[in-house]
């Protein structure tokens, strides 16, 4: 029983450092692979140029733009929509309702994006239009919008289970004390579930920077850097998926792995901020 | 009285098996060399196939339920690509591989269609022709509003295609002489993608595969010259090109059938009938 349980632990170890290691492994092989970039020095030209195949360029630096731009506007649309959201589930819904509009939550996490993508097209686009006057209705604005309602339900999700976890006794004082719903809301929960809220945020945030399907369909994929949020923009990821065709010689080829890199210290980046900023508090 | 009823059955019954017959036998022709084989054949890549290979395999699945053949686009890029590197059985490409690309995976070239490439705009837009100068000067961006061009004050949606589509090479290359696309341009990612979005944005200008276009979308001549079937089997239509479907050197049997069959008097008819012109 004993060496049951023990070679049982060993097996699970394995799983955790295989999976732990797959992370690191994918930045070993796009940083190997991207490694004649480096050596002719033109990773960091590649930063900044604009994409002009035509001309001998093959810049990213529109791309870079773009993907911050569509995934900070979406994630600003989405931010408080969640926190209304979740606030809303966990308390001032009237009876059921709150639980039926987290059934409902739960459901969108598991659409696909391009069925989101597809509504989009055919819904939103044309809005945009006739809107925006001028212009395709496909851009940086049109689909940060769809991406708010892609990342929300992570957001909403984690929001709910960090406000569950705030110890009852908290609350029962709080009541005691003749607190208000909203108060409570205000001045126990959200500052209790501090940690839950962040971690949300920058799950949302790494998935609109990933997401390829929405920029895709939606933001216009035009090569040059957009210049307002109603022009039309390509994201890094779409960027990938219109290149990777490519032949596998050429530069513009072996550029998109500048964009996986790119894409990767982002995302990164923002994960180390979290994680950072959640320690220095649990310390303090 | 009931005999009689019975002999009617029995006659309705012959008849009915002798027009299966005849069916199957006219049916037969080329689709009976698949018989016998089974298995999966992949094919990729050009988006101005699809209609062609959707056909065809409707026809030889339904007379060989052993044979799945499926079909992705992707683009000629994607299609040489992924047949070279064995990815796929059959990639397509609306464009000839270079013979770089043909010497380094060893590429066995099928062209079994002409094609032209046909400018698009809305059916809204009244436009019906423009001249390689004005059309140069929209791609490059020099000229942004349908206004200048006769039309309605509003800005103009330049619409274009991918780096790995064989569509844009050949446009870029004959109506565009080369000539610069403006980074503004939105990009789709096929033939059917660049009908969608034109159809749905009044102010849209694209390109498509001349089999592609019908009514929800609005053709225009270039130098006069409509893009047709017709214009462009005389040649009158200059930006065409062939339709080529690729394989590895040594194909397998069902590959080889394929391909053969997109040859025969019912592939070429296929290949009529979708609005492309037959190479027989």
């Amino acid at each position: 029983m004993r060496m049951f349980e023990r070679s049982f632990e060993k097996i699970l170890f394995t799983a955790a450092l295989l999976s732990a290691s797959i992370t690191l492994l994918i930045f070993i092989f796009m940083l190997v692979l991207g490694l004649p970039l480096f050596r002719e020095g033109l990773f960091w030209d590649l930063l900044s140029d604009p994409w002009m195949p035509q001309q001998g360029l093959y810049g990213i630096y529109p791309m870079i733009i773009s993907t911050m731009s569509i995934a900070f506007l979406g994630f600003l649309f989405a931010f408080p929509l969640s926190i209304g959201v979740a606030i809303f589930i966990n308390g001032l819904a009237p009876g059921r309702i709150g639980s039926y509009v987290n059934t409902a939550v739960r459901l969108m996490t598991g659409i696909p994006t391009v069925v989101y993508g597809f509504v989009g097209i055919f819904l939103l686009i044309p809005l945009m239009r006739t809107i925006l006057q001028g212009g395709s209705g496909m851009c940086v604005l049109s689909a940060a919008l769809i991406l708010a309602v892609v990342i929300a339900p992570t957001m909403i999700l984690f929001f709910i289970s960090s406000f569950k976890s705030v110890p009852n006794a908290y609350l029962r004082s709080a009541t005691a004390l003749g607190a208000t719903p909203i108060q409570k809301l205000l001045y126990i929960v959200v500052p209790s579930s501090w940690n839950g809220i962040l971690t949300g945020c920058v799950l949302a945030l790494g998935r609109a920077m990933g997401d390829t399907m929405i920029a895709l369909m939606l933001a216009g994929n035009a090569v040059a850097a957009p210049d307002g949020i109603a022009s039309a923009a390509r994201a890094l990821t779409a960027h990938i998926a219109l290149v990777i065709a490519a032949d596998v010689n050429s530069m513009a080829f072996k550029s998109i792995f500048a964009c996986g890199i790119v894409l990767y210290v982002l995302t990164a980046f923002f994960t180390a901020v979290l994680r950072l900023t959640t320690s220095r508090r649990a310390a303090s | 009285m009931h005999t009689h009823f019975k002999q009617f059955v029995m006659i309705l019954t012959l008849m009915s098996i002798v027009a299966l017959g005849i069916v199957s036998l006219t049916m037969a022709g080329s689709l009976a060399s698949f018989t016998g084989e089974k298995g999966t054949l992949k094919i990729a890549g050009g988006t101005a196939h699809i209609p062609v290979m959707k056909a065809a395999a409707k026809q030889i699945m339904q007379a060989h339920p052993d044979i799945r053949i499926s079909i992705a686009g992707g683009g000629s890029g994607v299609g040489i690509q992924q047949v070279g590197e064995g990815l796929v059985d059959i990639g397509n490409s609306g464009r000839k591989p270079t013979e770089k690309e043909i010497a380094a995976y060893g590429l066995t070239l099928f062209k079994w269609a002409i094609d032209g490439v046909g400018i698009v705009i809305n059916p809204h837009n009244t436009l019906t022709n423009l001249s390689q100068k004005q059309l140069q000067a929209i791609y490059a961006g020099n000229v942004v509003n349908w206004k200048e061009l006769g039309g309605a004050d509003h800005t103009i949606t330049v619409y274009t295609r991918d780096e790995a589509s064989g569509t844009r090479a050949v446009f870029w290359k004959k109506a565009l002489g080369k000539g610069a696309i403006t980074p503004k341009a939105n990009f789709v990612v096929s033939n059917g993608a660049m009908k969608t979005a034109v159809a749905n944005d009044p102010h849209a200008i694209g390109y498509v595969s001349v089999g592609h276009i019908d009514e929800t979308v609005a053709p225009v001549a270039l130098n006069n010259v409509i893009p047709s079937l017709e214009s462009v089997r005389n040649g009158e239509y200059p930006v065409a090109r062939g339709l080529y479907s690729n394989t590895r050197e040594e194909p397998t049997c069902l590959t080889q059938k394929f391909i053969n069959y997109l040859f025969s008097k019912e592939g070429q008819a296929l290949v009529a009938e979708k609005g492309f012109i037959p190479v027989k």
